[in-house]
């Protein structure tokens, strides 16, 4: 069992955790992630590693509550346990200096850009931010980004904070104004990586995204997470999580990420219910 | 009493009953079945049952204490030479070894020696025996970590413990057992006999660290500086092959690995009481022709598929999977589709794989493994309509280990490299079972025993050193 130490909702349904785990937080790097499974008959689900903390020894999980492990995630709170969690998995952003990166974050993947913008800039490259989100409830970590870009953009689609429009939107006019950009390095919503990598890829633009498929094992033994990068088969556990956006599968990688939607969505129903009727009673 | 000529067959469920559920199919022998088919051994003097046996159990020792009622001793006997009899009892391919070499082949009814090692590791879990004490190491306990609690670092657990070392596993899952939990059904190895097994290895001392993927969690060097001095990677393939045909990203066509692991693993035939979904396949295609193939395509059928077919490109004689699972398959109602090759599949609208196109075979040429080589009949294709398919065709080694440790050197085909005493390329690291070329449970354990000796000795010599 691994012990959470604090727990803070940092908008509607988007909830960030400190989970005791010292041997992951002693090696995680940016870009990685963790297989989490909540409680004994629980499902194995990758996570992205937000932050870490290596004098207390604890990692920072933050999730958006979609289906029902997460919500069950999203109930428990400090003093609770989970009760396994392993890692950390897959390559680590690389740290290398490319010049001027942008670094975009759409929805809960505002947590998991930060520590990838932080890496970059930390090995002296100019960082833009750009991170997006429906409307301004569900704008996280402006605050954290702020001090860890050069400068910040901030996209709603209803424009209730920063500027109306999506991400790529803001990428757009970067791009048009003739800024010279080195890489841009995207992580969230499907679509969202999608648009950025069609929007850079006429450009030349060098353009990573980090891929979050379904997972088992998250070490290589089970496939489930195959991609088609390029003409390869590629297993984003071990093979990524980063891959060229210009190369990715994406019609396929939304295929397979639906392939349990129904009961998905069953499951997540009933857990509803029945946390109804625990409220109820 | 006068010794029988036919071996007694393994009491099993009837295939209609047991084809929709999870319980073990084989029932076991009665004290009196067993006693009987113990009798039959001949004793030979030469025991070349024990060469056909890759961690060398003393066999016709072992079947003389059952058939005079001496319990305790055959388990004694057993556990000397073998640290998970319940497992090999059952998932063992006896035909091909032990039993390959009884002289009473000849007779077309060797001694059932599974079955009769399946006997005494049960009775020892019914019977509470008292476990065989631990030699004492006579320097200071050395400390050795074992990565991965699968067949060969169970073994070499369970060898270094009698040693009188201070032994601990490593797991990267959440659960132990390696193969044996993910891979290998209830309904051929019920996980509280793996239990019964674990459990006999920590009260024996062996510690286990689940969740903690060595090479990212930890290091190799990192297990060295916390203070042990020789450790063991068994670690398994790992990573799935594909056929690499088109359509086969396509969802509802997973690899055996993936498959099993959902229902094993995950306990995902009992969604949505546990959380991991498995699809209930009506046509169900398995590939492949090994042990994997047949649990899977007997797992498929529990799940509630009406039809299942195995593809498998070469012909019946040719099947690696063990004789027993092969039988219990097509008493339980799967279908073989022997000498046919899948070319690829094609899909639904929303990407869910609807059916396979697969290319008749015959028989050429033996190949360098010295079987005949299919190859293609011209024309013969055709469409078979499916709505899941499994990929049962072999694992590649998991090149993650080695990518992060330095000085771990890998072969052409990406197996560890190891020496005679199954030492890795990097000092004190020694390996053994799949990731090492190994193909069975049984070759796993045989490694991993075997590199538990080189371990010892390595720790003699160091200690000398010193």
């Amino acid at each position: 069992m691994y012990p959470i130490t604090a727990k803070e909702v940092l908008a509607d349904s988007i909830k960030k955790i400190e989970v005791t785990a010292p041997d992951i937080a002693k090696r995680a790097k940016a870009g990685q992630f963790v297989i989490i499974r909540v409680s004994s008959k629980g499902e194995r689900i990758p996570l992205t590693i937000a932050d870490k903390n290596e004098k207390n020894g604890t990692v920072s999980l933050i999730f958006q509550e979609i289906g029902k492990t997460t919500l069950a995630l999203g109930r428990l709170n400090a003093g609770d346990s989970i009760m396994d969690i392993v890692g950390p998995l897959g390559h680590p952003t690389e740290s290398v200096k490319h010049g001027t990166v942008v670094a975009i974050g759409g929805g809960v993947g505002a947590a998991e850009i930060l520590p990838v913008s932080r890496m970059y800039r930390e090995c002296g490259n100019d960082v833009i931010g750009i991170i997006g989100a429906r409307t301004r409830d569900l704008v996280i970590l402006e605050r954290e980004m702020t001090g860890s870009c050069g400068r910040l953009f901030v996209a709603t689609d209803d424009g209730s904070a920063g500027r109306k429009g999506f991400v790529t939107d803001v990428l757009k006019e970067l791009i048009e104004k003739g800024d010279k950009i080195d890489l841009v390095y995207a992580i969230g919503p499907v679509p969202m990586m999608r648009a950025i990598a069609n929007l850079t890829k006429p450009f030349g633009i060098k353009t990573v995204v980090s891929l979050n498929p379904i997972m088992i094992d998250g070490t290589g033994m089970c496939g489930a997470c195959r991609v088609t990068v390029g003409s390869e088969t590629k297993f984003a556990c071990v093979d990524g999580p980063e891959f060229d956006g210009h190369q990715v599968h994406w019609d396929e990688l939304i295929q397979r990420l639906s392939a349990f939607k129904v009961n998905e969505n069953n499951a997540t129903e009933n857990y509803k219910r029945v946390c109804k009727c625990d409220q109820h009673a | 009493m006068q010794m029988r000529p036919t071996r007694i067959n393994m009491p099993q469920r009837p295939a209609r009953e047991r084809a929709r559920d999870f319980i073990e199919v084989n029932l076991g022998y009665s004290s009196r079945q067993a006693q009987e088919e113990a009798q039959r051994c001949l004793q030979c003097k030469t025991r070349p049952c024990v060469a056909g046996c890759p961690v060398g159990i003393s066999i016709p020792d072992f079947i003389k204490a059952i058939a005079e009622n001496r319990m305790p001793d055959a388990v004694k006997i057993l556990k000397d030479k073998n640290s998970l009899p319940a497992v090999c009892g059952r998932v063992c391919p006896q035909e091909d070894q032990c039993e390959k070499k009884c002289v009473l082949l000849k007779s077309g009814h060797p001694v059932a020696i599974g079955h009769l090692e399946r006997y005494a590791a049960d009775w020892e879990k019914e019977n509470d025996v008292s476990r065989q004490a631990c030699a004492a190491f006579d320097v200071t306990e050395p400390r050795v970590a074992i990565v991965g609690s699968g067949p060969a670092g169970l073994t070499c657990a369970g060898e270094l413990v009698k040693f009188g070392f201070d032994v601990t596993i490593f797991e990267s899952l959440h659960d132990t057992g390696g193969v044996l939990r993910y891979g290998i059904p209830e309904f051929r190895l019920p996980k509280k006999i793996l239990d019964y097994e674990l459990n006999c290895l920590k009260k024996r001392g062996v510690k286990i660290f689940t969740n903690t993927l060595i090479g990212r969690t930890k290091s190799i060097d990192d297990l060295f500086s916390e203070g042990f001095e020789a450790i063991f990677l068994g670690v398994g393939a790992g990573l799935p092959k594909f056929m690499r045909v088109p359509g086969e990203n396509l969802n509802n066509i997973f690899s055996a690995n993936e498959f099993l692991s959902r229902v094993n693993l995950m306990n995902a035939y009992m969604f949505p009481e546990y959380d991991t979904p498995v699809p209930e396949g009506k046509r169900v295609a398995v590939i492949g022709g090994g042990n994997t193939a047949m649990d899977s395509a007997r797992t498929a059928l529990r799940l509630g598929a009406s039809e299942v077919t195995l593809i498998y490109r070469r012909s019946k004689q040719e099947m690696p999977a063990r004789v027993e699972e092969v039988h219990h398959a097509e008493e339980e109602g799967i279908k073989f589709a022997f000498l046919t090759d899948p070319l690829g599949y094609k899909g639904d609208e929303r990407g869910f794989v609807k059916e396979v196109e697969c290319l008749e075979m015959e028989l050429g040429e033996p190949d360098e493994s010295g079987r005949r080589k299919p190859r293609p009949v011209k024309g013969s294709n055709f469409v078979m309509p499916i709505d899941m398919a499994v990929v049962a065709i072999g694992l590649s080694p998991n090149p993650l280990l080695p990518r992060l440790t330095k000085g771990l050197e890998t072969t052409d085909w990406g197996e560890l490299k190891i020496d005679n005493d199954f030492m890795t390329t990097k000092k004190g690291v020694f390996a053994g079972g799949d990731i090492v070329g190994g193909e069975t449970v049984i070759q796993a354990m045989g490694m991993g025993k075997d590199a538990a000796q080189s371990i010892k000795q390595y720790m003699f010599q160091k200690r000398m050193e010193c």
